[in-house]
C-alpha cells in the first residue's frame, strides 16, 4: 500500500477538519471586529512582551495538563488531563512519526491520523519505529483511560468528586457523541489492521490478535477505518456547535487574558471568547449554594454562558444568582463570570426600563475632620455597627463625621449590580463630590459593598479602607485600647471583602487580638455567601433562608461564642434567623473588647461610666 | 402517689390555657399534674397591664385565673421546666430540669409561645437606643403612670406603633400572622393617647386585621374619637437624633412617598413564636405545621390532638391565640384528655 492512493474514506475527516480551519477563523475576525482601535492598541502593547511567553505556559498547564483541574480533583483533572494531553501528543507524535518516516514536513494531514493503515507495522524493523509503535499505543491507552472515566462520570459523578453532571443541550450531545467513539473506533481500527498484518504495537496488536480469533478482519479493515474517519469528521463539524468550542477558543482566550483585553464592562470582544470557552465542565454549579442548599438548578454560571453563547438569557436566569464569586473563584476557565452577568443585567434594563432614574441623593453637610465615616444603606438597617464605630472613633480621640448620617447618599453599587449602569454613574459623581467637600484624609466604610465599588469605581483622591484594615491598624498603633479576652470566635468572610477585596487576614487579626479565632469549613476564598446578597433578584425568601441557615451552621459548627463579619448585609441576614450563638459585626468585637476608660484613665473614671449607660453591644 | 399513672395528666405551661385545662381536668376528677417553668402561674398574662378589646385591667383577670387555681386546690409546680418527654409502653415519661421522672397516662402541651426578639430586626434598633421598646415594654410602663412614657418629666409629643414586628416577615423565617398584634396596637394606641392627650399617635402597618367581636369598632374608635393616624407602610429604618429621640424611614403607600419622622417613642409589636423547643419535637415525634407550631391531626375534626396519641394541645403551642382562644381550647383539650384515658377514643 501507499499513501499516495489517497483512499475514500479519509474524506470525512479532511472535509471535517478543512471546515474547521476556515470556520474558526472567520468567527474570531467577526468576534474581534467588536474591539475598539483602543483595545487593538491595548493588545499591541501587550504583544511583544513576557506575557506572551506566560500565555504560552499557561496554555500549557491549563488548555492540556488542566493543573486547576487536578486542584479541584484529582480524578477529574485526569479525566481532563488525559483527553486534552494525550490526543494533543497522539496529533504531535503521529505527526513527528510520519515526518521520520516520509522525511518531509509537508505530507498530507490525514496521513498521521491513518498512518497505521497505511503502514499498520510502522516504520519496517527499525529501533525508532518499535519505538513509535509502542508510544502511540501508550497514547491510546492514556486516551482511552480518560475516556473511560467520562462515561463513569454521566453515571456516577460523585467517584469524579461531582454533586452532579451538567444538563446538556442537543449539540452538546450529538458531539458528545462522537467524541466518545473516535477514539475506541481507532483503537478498533488500529486492532483490526494490525490482527491483519500480525504486527503493530504491543496493545493494538494484542488486541488485534484476540479480535481475530473471532471476527473476520478481512472484511472489517474499510468499514473500521471509515467509521472512524466518519466520526471524526462529525465531531469537527459539530464542535463550533458545541461546548467543544472551548478547545480552540480557550487558547485564544489565554492570549488575549495575557494581552489586557479584559475590561470590567466585558463590552469588546474579550466577552465572546469567554463565552465560547467554558467546556461546561459543571465545577460551577458544583460549588453553588443554590443548587446545594436551595434547590435552584437552572441559572448557574454554566447555563448563564451557555444561554448567552446561544442567544439572550431570561431574567431568572440573569437574575437568580448571589453575585457571591464563588463559581467565578472554581471556574478552570477564569471568566469573568459576574461581570459576564452584570453586562447581560445592564442590556436586560436598558430593554425594559430605559429611562428608569434611581433617587437624588441629598447634600450632607460639611465639617472639618480627618476621618469621614460613611456607614452606607446596609449599615444603616444594622445601627449596632454604627454605633460601635462611633464610640470607637470617639474613644480613640479621632476627629470624624458621618456622611450619611442624616441624608441617604448612596455608593452606587445596587444600581450598578442591577444593571442600572449610566444611573450608577451619575450617582457616583454625586457621591464624589460630597466626599471632595468634606475634605477629610481618610474615607472610612463599614460595608463591604460599598468598599468594593469606591476602590473599583471612584477616583477618590483619598484612600478608602474597611474598617477591617482600620480597627487592625487602630490596635496596631494603639494596642492599650483594646484588651483580650477568651471569648471564642467564627468569622464569616464577606463575599466582596474576601473574594471581591481580598481582604483575609485583617479581620483574623482582629480576632486574635481580641480573642480566640475558630476556624470554621470554607474560609477565605472558599468562604460561603450569607445567603443576603442583593445581587439574586430571583430568589425567593424560602431558597435564601435554606442557603444561609446551612452556612450558619458551617460557621457555628465549632461552637463559638460568637459568630463574627464584617459586613452589615451578613449579619443582618445572619441574625435574623432564631440564632442560638449570636452573630457580631467585627467594630462590635471591638467596641466589646475597648479598654474601661476607668483602667486606662482612672482620673476620668466618673465621667466614663456615665457615657458608657446602656451601651452594651446587643444580645 | 397512690394513683395510677395511666390515669393521670401532665399540664406542660400554667397559662391561661393550662390553667384552664387543669381546672377542667381536676373539676371532671383527674388528677392533673402543672408544670410551669416560671416562678408563678399566668404566663404572658402577667406581662400585660390591660386587655383589648375593652381594656380590662389584666390584673384583675389573671386574679380570676389564680381564684381557679386556689378553689380547685390545683398543684402547679412553680419554677420547673420540663426538658424531656417520652412515651414508652402508652405512658408519658416527663422529665424535669432538676432530673425527676414522673409517669402520665397522657400530657397535655400548654406551654405557649415566645415573644419574638426584636432585636433580631436591627434596623428599627431595638436593644440600642432605649427609646425603642416592644409591645409588652410598653404595657409594664403603662401599668405606673410615674414612669409611663414620660421623658425627664414631660409627656411625649409623638409615638410611634410598627406592626408585625417578626409575623408576615419572610427575611426573619416567619410567614404567618400572630393574630392579636393588630388589636393589641390599636388598643395600645388610645391607651397612650388617653393617658397623654396632646401626644401624637401613629400607627405603621400593612393591613389590620380586626377579626374578633368589637375590634373593627375599636379601630374605628382609634381614627376618629382619638385621632390615631394610621399609615400604610412598613418602617424601613429607624436612626437616634441628637435628643435620643428616633428618626423614622418609611413609606406610605397609600400616598405613595417616603417619609421622615422624628418620634420620641418607637413601640415594636411583636409577635408570637412557637414555644414548644425542637428537642421535645424529636423525641416525641411530634409533627409541626410550616409555621413550626405544633400541629394537629385535624383541623377541623381533631383541634387540639396532636399528631403523638395521648398528646393534646392547648393554646398558642399550637399557634397564635387570644386568650378567649386559649381558655376554650384548654378546656377543650381536657375533655379529649379524659375520653383517651377511659379509652374512649
Amino acid at each position: 500500500m501507499n499513501f499516495t492512493e489517497h483512499p475514500a474514506f479519509v474524506f470525512p475527516f479532511v472535509v471535517g477538519m478543512l471546515f474547521i480551519f476556515i470556520y474558526l477563523p472567520v468567527i474570531y475576525v467577526t468576534w474581534l471586529r467588536k474591539n475598539s482601535l483602543a483595545d487593538f492598541k491595548t493588545i499591541l502593547r501587550s504583544i511583544f512582551t513576557t506575557n506572551t511567553l506566560k500565555a504560552v505556559r499557561e496554555i500549557f498547564s491549563e488548555c492540556l495538563l488542566h493543573r486547576r483541574i487536578f486542584r479541584y480533583n484529582i480524578r477529574l483533572g485526569y479525566m481532563h488531563m488525559s483527553l486534552a494531553f494525550g490526543w494533543f501528543l497522539l496529533i504531535v507524535v503521529g505527526k513527528i512519526e510520519t515526518m521520520v518516516f516520509t522525511h518531509d514536513g509537508f505530507n498530507p494531514p490525514y496521513l498521521p491520523v491513518f498512518f497505521k493503515y497505511f503502514y499498520p507495522s510502522g516504520i519496517p524493523d527499525t529501533f525508532k519505529g518499535r519505538f513509535f509503535l509502542m508510544i502511540m499505543d501508550l497514547l491510546l491507552i492514556l486516551v482511552l483511560s480518560g475516556l473511560f472515566l467520562a462515561f463513569l462520570k454521566r453515571f456516577r459523578s460523585r467517584v469524579l468528586g461531582m454533586k452532579r453532571t451538567t444538563k446538556h443541550i442537543f449539540p452538546d450531545r450529538i458531539a458528545l457523541t462522537f467524541l466518545w467513539f473516535i477514539f475506541p473506533l481507532r483503537w478498533f481500527a488500529e486492532s483490526v489492521t494490525a490482527g491483519i498484518a500480525g504486527s503493530g504495537g504491543f496493545f493494538t496488536l494484542g488486541s488485534g490478535r484476540a479480535l481475530a480469533s473471532f471476527l473476520p478482519l478481512e472484511d472489517l479493515l474499510l468499514p473500521s477505518w471509515w467509521a472512524y474517519s466518519i466520526v471524526l469528521g462529525g465531531f469537527f463539524f459539530a464542535l463550533p456547535f458545541s461546548r467543544y468550542m472551548h478547545i480552540f477558543t480557550e487558547v485564544v482566550l489565554i492570549f488575549l487574558k495575557y494581552w489586557n483585553l479584559a475590561t470590567p464592562e466585558r463590552q469588546n470582544a474579550y466577552a465572546d471568547f469567554e463565552i465560547n470557552a467554558c467546556s461546561r465542565c459543571g465545577i460551577c454549579t458544583n460549588v453553588c449554594q443554590l443548587s446545594a442548599d436551595a434547590g435552584i438548578t437552572h441559572s448557574q454560571a454554566v447555563y448563564f454562558l451557555r444561554d448567552l453563547r446561544y442567544g439572550t438569557p431570561e431574567r431568572p436566569v440573569l437574575e437568580n444568582c448571589f453575585l457571591c464569586g464563588r463559581c467565578s473563584q472554581a471556574c478552570p476557565v477564569e471568566i469573568g463570570i459576574d461581570q459576564l452577568r452584570i453586562a447581560g443585567r445592564k442590556r436586560m434594563m436598558n430593554a425594559i426600563a430605559p429611562a428608569a432614574e434611581m433617587r437624588p441623593v441629598v447634600s450632607a453637610n460639611g465639617e472639618k475632620v480627618d476621618v469621614l465615616y460613611f456607614a452606607g444603606c446596609m449599615s444603616h438597617l444594622t445601627p449596632g455597627i454604627i454605633d460601635a464605630t462611633r464610640e470607637i472613633l470617639t474613644r480613640a480621640g479621632i476627629r470624624f463625621s458621618v456622611l450619611d448620617d442624616r441624608e441617604e447618599v448612596c455608593c452606587g453599587r445596587p444600581a450598578r449590580q442591577a444593571g442600572f449602569a449610566d444611573q450608577a454613574r451619575s450617582i457616583i459623581a454625586r457621591t464624589t463630590a460630597l466626599i471632595n467637600r468634606s475634605g477629610a484624609s481618610l474615607l472610612l466604610v463599614t460595608c463591604p459593598i460599598c468598599y468594593k465599588v469606591f476602590n473599583e469605581e471612584y477616583d477618590l483622591p483619598i484612600p478608602v479602607e474597611h474598617h477591617t484594615v482600620f480597627l487592625n491598624r487602630l490596635m496596631t498603633e494603639r494596642p492599650s485600647l483594646f484588651r483580650k479576652s477568651s471569648l471564642r470566635m467564627s468569622y464569616h468572610d464577606p463575599c466582596d471583602l474576601g473574594r471581591g477585596s481580598g481582604i483575609y487576614e485583617q479581620p483574623r487579626s482582629i480576632i486574635r487580638r481580641t480573642g480566640v479565632l475558630v476556624s470554621a469549613a470554607h474560609e477565605r476564598e472558599d468562604a460561603l455567601c450569607c445567603g443576603g446578597s442583593l445581587a439574586n433578584l430571583a430568589i425567593t425568601p424560602r431558597q435564601r433562608t435554606l442557603v444561609t441557615d446551612s452556612a450558619y451552621q458551617m460557621l457555628t459548627a465549632g461552637n463559638p461564642d460568637y459568630v463574627v463579619t464584617s459586613c452589615p448585609l451578613c449579619k443582618k441576614t445572619f441574625a435574623a434567623g432564631k440564632r442560638e450563638i449570636p452573630v457580631a459585626d467585627i467594630a462590635e468585637i471591638a467596641r466589646m473588647m475597648l479598654q474601661p476608660e476607668e483602667i486606662l484613665h482612672p482620673e476620668k473614671a466618673g465621667e466614663a461610666e456615665l457615657e458608657s449607660e446602656g451601651q452594651e453591644i446587643c444580645q | 402517689m397512690s394513683v395510677n399513672p395511666k390515669k393521670r395528666v401532665a399540664v406542660v405551661g400554667a397559662g391561661v390555657a393550662g390553667i384552664a385545662a387543669a381546672v377542667a381536668l381536676k373539676r371532671a376528677g383527674v388528677d392533673a399534674d402543672v408544670y410551669e417553668k416560671e416562678s408563678g402561674p399566668g404566663g404572658h398574662l402577667t406581662r400585660w397591664h390591660a386587655l383589648f378589646p375593652g381594656r380590662e385591667n389584666a390584673a384583675t383577670v389573671l386574679q380570676g385565673f389564680l381564684n381557679e387555681v386556689k378553689e380547685n386546690r390545683l398543684d402547679i409546680r412553680t419554677g420547673t421546666l420540663v426538658t424531656d418527654i417520652r412515651k414508652e409502653n402508652g405512658l408519658f415519661r416527663v422529665t424535669t430540669g432538676s432530673g425527676e421522672c414522673s409517669e402520665y397516662g397522657a400530657v397535655l402541651l400548654a406551654n405557649g409561645f415566645r415573644l419574638f426578639d426584636a432585636a433580631r430586626k436591627e434596623e428599627y434598633g431595638y436593644g440600642i437606643y432605649p427609646r425603642v421598646i416592644t409591645s409588652p415594654d410598653l404595657e409594664k410602663r403603662m401599668e405606673d403612670p410615674a414612669t409611663g412614657l414620660l421623658i425627664h418629666n414631660q409627656a411625649p409629643k409623638k409615638v410611634a406603633f410598627v406592626h408585625c414586628v417578626g409575623s408576615r416577615d419572610a427575611k426573619v423565617g416567619n410567614r404567618y400572622c400572630s393574630k392579636v398584634c393588630c388589636i393589641s396596637g390599636v388598643k395600645q394606641a388610645i391607651a397612650v393617647r388617653e393617658q397623654y392627650p396632646s401626644c401624637e399617635v401613629m400607627n405603621f402597618y400593612m393591613d389590620l386585621r380586626m377579626f374578633g367581636s368589637g375590634f373593627e369598632e375599636l379601630y374605628q374608635e382609634a381614627q376618629e374619637k382619638y385621632g390615631i393616624n394610621f399609615i400604610r407602610g412598613r418602617v424601613s429604618e429607624a436612626a437616634p437624633t441628637l435628643d435620643g429621640s428616633i428618626q423614622v424611614k418609611a413609606e406610605d403607600t397609600l400616598l405613595g412617598c417616603p417619609l421622615k419622622v422624628t418620634v420620641d417613642w418607637l413601640i415594636l409589636l411583636v409577635g408570637m413564636e412557637p414555644g414548644i423547643p425542637g428537642s421535645l419535637h424529636d423525641s416525641l415525634g411530634l409533627e409541626r405545621d410550616d409555621a413550626g407550631f405544633a400541629g394537629c391531626r385535624n383541623k377541623f375534626l381533631l383541634p387540639g390532638y396532636s399528631s403523638v396519641d395521648g398528646l393534646f394541645l392547648a393554646g398558642a403551642c399550637a399557634g397564635p391565640a387570644t386568650i378567649p382562644d386559649s381558655v376554650n381550647q384548654g378546656r377543650a383539650a381536657a375533655l379529649s384528655a379524659i375520653h383517651y384515658l377511659n379509652g374512649k377514643v
